[in-house]
């Protein structure tokens, strides 16, 4: 007889078709043309990025469709130095809230070309999309940010979104 | 805008490769399979726990040895599958079967396959029929399956 068994395998594993419906369908079809989505609600005129379809604070449909600029700003970010399981991208790397310019959220992206010390609140970013041919209906359309060389933003732009 | 009509949708998969630690007890149990026999534990009375447990699940008492049951038992109950799901452990009509081995006090679950629900019954006597021993890893798996002894039901 050989040893003991002490250890089992016990995979997990779940596969299912996602459906993204409405809101989040005009944003992905965005990302597959290469442009941001931005859907603006009726009554308190805010415009939200990645939008589910309804305004959070007022409940109504977000039925009005933006595009917004291709530039933002850094809110806030992390500096990932731990490495972990999966991990895909060679530390240390930058993960960013953005807030694109014309939106009244945020959301988090990969910043890159810039050291990892030299990341800062405020900086002025622009997305870099993966080439036209290789475009489709997933953030993985935004290969990352980068600084687009403005001065940065004055904390007063961006302190209600952090 | 134009965006109206398009409706999207993709296949997802979330995995996790987890491979546990089972303790002593189960360990016992899988050790067993592997080994191409089925082991239980007693518990409090003296009765015999099949698959085996940590502890006594009526008194939470500590349960200690490790005995031989099988490899026959008899189907104490049984639920007929004419349509297979992706994830069953048979691709053909079966049966789930709660067996209990002989020399064990409580019931495994485990599958029979058949040709319709009226060759499956409650009091047959069916027996495991193990994967050859070079495929056996120490997994419920090690046992492919239950077969009818003698004529089934």
């Amino acid at each position: 007889m050989s040893e003991p068994v002490t250890m089992m395998a016990a995979p997990m594993r779940l596969d299912y078709v996602f459906t993204p419906g409405v809101a989040q369908g005009k944003n992905m079809h965005g990302l597959e043309r290469g442009v941001f989505i931005g859907q603006r609600c009726p009554k308190c005129k805010k415009v939200y990025t990645l939008s589910r379809g309804s305004c959070p604070t007022d409940g109504v449909p977000t039925d009005e469709i933006v595009e917004l600029s291709n530039t933002g700003t850094v809110t806030t970010y992390c500096v990932v130095n731990v490495p972990f399981a999966g991990q895909s991208i060679e530390l240390p790397y930058i993960c960013a809230q953005i807030l694109l310019d014309g939106a009244n959220l945020s959301f988090m992206g990969l910043i890159q070309e810039i050291p990892a010390g030299e990341i800062r609140m405020g900086l002025r970013v622009e997305a870099v999309w993966v080439p036209p041919d290789e475009l489709g209906p997933t953030m993985a359309s935004v290969k990352y940010f980068r600084p687009n060389g403005e001065p940065d933003a004055a904390f007063e732009t961006y302190k209600e979104y952090l | 805008m134009a965006d109206e009509g398009v409706h999207y949708s993709a296949d997802h998969v979330l995995e996790y490769p987890y491979v546990r630690s089972v303790g002593p007890t189960v360990g016992a149990f899988l050790t067993g399979l592997r080994d191409g026999k089925v082991v239980g534990i007693r518990g409090t009375g003296g009765r015999v726990i099949v698959p085996p447990t940590e502890y006594d699940p009526d008194t939470g008492d500590e349960t200690t040895d490790v005995v031989d049951v099988g490899p026959e038992g008899v189907v104490t109950s049984w639920s007929w599958v004419p349509r297979p799901r992706p994830k069953h452990p048979l691709q053909t009509p079966f049966a789930w079967i709660l067996v209990r081995f002989d020399g064990a006090d409580t019931s495994f679950l485990h599958v029979m396959p058949a040709s319709g629900p009226d060759e499956v019954a409650t009091g047959m006597r069916v027996r495991p029929e193990f994967a050859p021993e070079a495929e056996r890893v120490g997994h419920v798996n090690d046992i492919l399956h239950f077969v009818a002894v003698g004529g089934g039901a």
